[in-house]
């Protein structure tokens, strides 16, 4: 039976890593290399690193750095930021990172997401969507949640499965780093209007938002960052209650 | 022990090496066809499109190389993911108008969508599996209990034409090939590169193979 996947989500921005609230207020907590050591270590089920700056400007992702963090990881590794050109896709891939996540080049040109899947498999693209609720409506954000692309949610995810989107990412920027709980109506629609993967990310707090995330808005895998960085949860006792939950999680292996 | 890692242009080889480096083997990153025969054994990697690798494949010559390296002179083979869908006689991915893709044809099947094979869940098959020997278990899977997850991440999927070359299978809705083995030719359908310790423990196996 497939497992439900808990996704430790390192942002890193320039020198380290970095966490905010709502997108903004970033506050330092670290340094990469050692974070995916760890988690490694800890035999985690997926790793997600996203550069949040690296849209600010037009040059390639930093891929010496990424193949400095891929070379301790022997678990599955998602890399974004910054991703714009289909060469690019590949050096990372070379780098070490396994999947990589799109988010602002695919709205300036959705046809990226289809040129990825066509040369790399759709399971080769995470597709993450940033969302705010903005008068009622769910409505998607470009460059870290800095600007409005006036592309409402269900459409935008239904589009990027059509061009061969592999997974949909998707978070609540309203939610990010609250830790009050997934929008568990946001996560629910994204996952009733695509057949791929959903992966919940936004303001898990404690382990029963993840509970709730898959059992209530059907959610594959949740991602989060806050409740590992500031509190003493941890992926694996997120998987354990998950387990107690009835939710199928992987257990480690030991030789 | 040099393990050859066929670098035709796709796949994620960063992965693929680092594991060896951790396995303390070295490995050699094989990028031309005729290099071949300096490795012990070969691992070929593959992320991506069917029709794309094969292209790639027949770009550098690799397909009549493999035939003879692996067929001529039993060199053994593993092929990772896209890397043992390629060992089939063909694949429906990325075929023009529908038409199947020639594969190298060292394992009889063909490769078939997920959901043309009869699976209604969410394509691709994203994440962590348990995987089930069938048989007598192959010495792929020494040491490793049955019902142990690994990784995978595919929409595409392997049907032998011989049970028997199907040593082990997960389940996602129908049950799906997880490695196929005929003679000293692997394949698994999983990642055991992005598997952690117990895919470590599979790529050990077949360096440390009986044949290898």
């Amino acid at each position: 039976m497939l497992k439900v996947r808990v996704i430790p989500t390192l942002l890193w921005k320039q020198f380290g890593l970095v966490k905010g609230v709502a997108f903004d207020s970033w506050r330092r907590v670290g340094p990469v290399l050692p974070a995916v050591k760890v988690y490694n270590q800890r035999e985690v089920d997926e790793l997600a690193l996203f550069d949040i700056v690296a849209h600010l400007s037009a040059d390639d992702p930093d891929f010496e750095s990424i193949a400095e963090f891929g070379q301790d990881c022997f678990v599955p590794l998602t890399v974004g930021g910054g991703i714009t050109k289909l060469d690019q896709v590949q050096r990372l891939l070379r780098a070490g990172a396994d999947k990589v996540a799109v988010n602002t080049a695919a709205y300036a040109c959705p046809s990226f997401i289809n040129d990825i899947a066509d040369r790399h498999g759709a399971q080769c693209v995470v597709a993450s969507v940033d969302v705010r609720l903005q008068d009622g409506a769910w409505m998607c954000f470009s460059h870290a949640g800095l600007q409005a692309t006036g592309r409402d949610v269900i459409d935008w995810v239904r589009e990027l499965e059509d061009r061969g989107a592999g997974e949909i990412l998707i978070t609540s920027i309203d939610r990010d780093g609250t830790m009050q709980g997934y929008d568990l109506g946001l996560i629910e629609s994204v996952v009733k209007a695509v057949n791929i993967p959903v992966i919940a990310s936004g303001g898990a707090g404690n382990y029963q938002h993840m509970v709730d995330a898959v059992k209530e808005a059907g959610a594959s895998a949740v991602a989060a960052a806050s409740i590992f960085h500031f509190t003493e949860q941890t992926p694996a006792g997120a998987k354990m209650a998950l387990s107690a939950a009835g939710l199928p999680v992987r257990q480690p292996f030991a030789i | 022990m040099k393990v050859g890692v066929i670098d035709y242009g796709v796949g994620n080889l960063g992965s693929v090496v680092r594991a060896l480096e951790v396995l303390r083997v070295t490995p050699v990153l094989v990028d031309r066809a005729s290099d071949m025969h300096a490795a012990d054994c070969l691992i070929l990697p593959g992320v991506g499109n069917f029709a794309d690798c094969v292209r790639m494949l027949e770009a550098g010559h690799w397909r009549e190389a493999l035939k003879e390296e692996v067929l001529g002179y039993s060199r053994p083979l593993l092929g990772v993911c896209v890397g043992m869908q390629l060992l089939a006689d063909s694949s429906t991915e990325g075929g023009a108008n529908g038409a199947s893709v020639p594969g190298l044809g060292f394992v009889p099947g063909h490769v078939k969508h997920l959901s043309a094979l009869g699976c209604q869940l969410r394509v691709p098959h994203a994440g962590w599996n348990a995987v089930t020997g069938s048989g007598a278990a192959d010495p792929l899977f020494r040491e490793i209990p049955a019902e142990t997850d690994f990784y995978f991440v595919h929409s595409y999927a392997f049907e032998a034409q011989d049970v028997s070359d199907v040593i082990a299978t997960t389940n996602y809705g129908i049950t799906v090939t997880a490695a196929v083995r005929r003679g000293h030719v692997w394949g698994t359908q999983f990642h055991p590169e992005k598997s952690s310790k117990a895919g470590l423990k599979v790529i050990k196996n077949f360096i440390e193979g009986p044949v290898c």
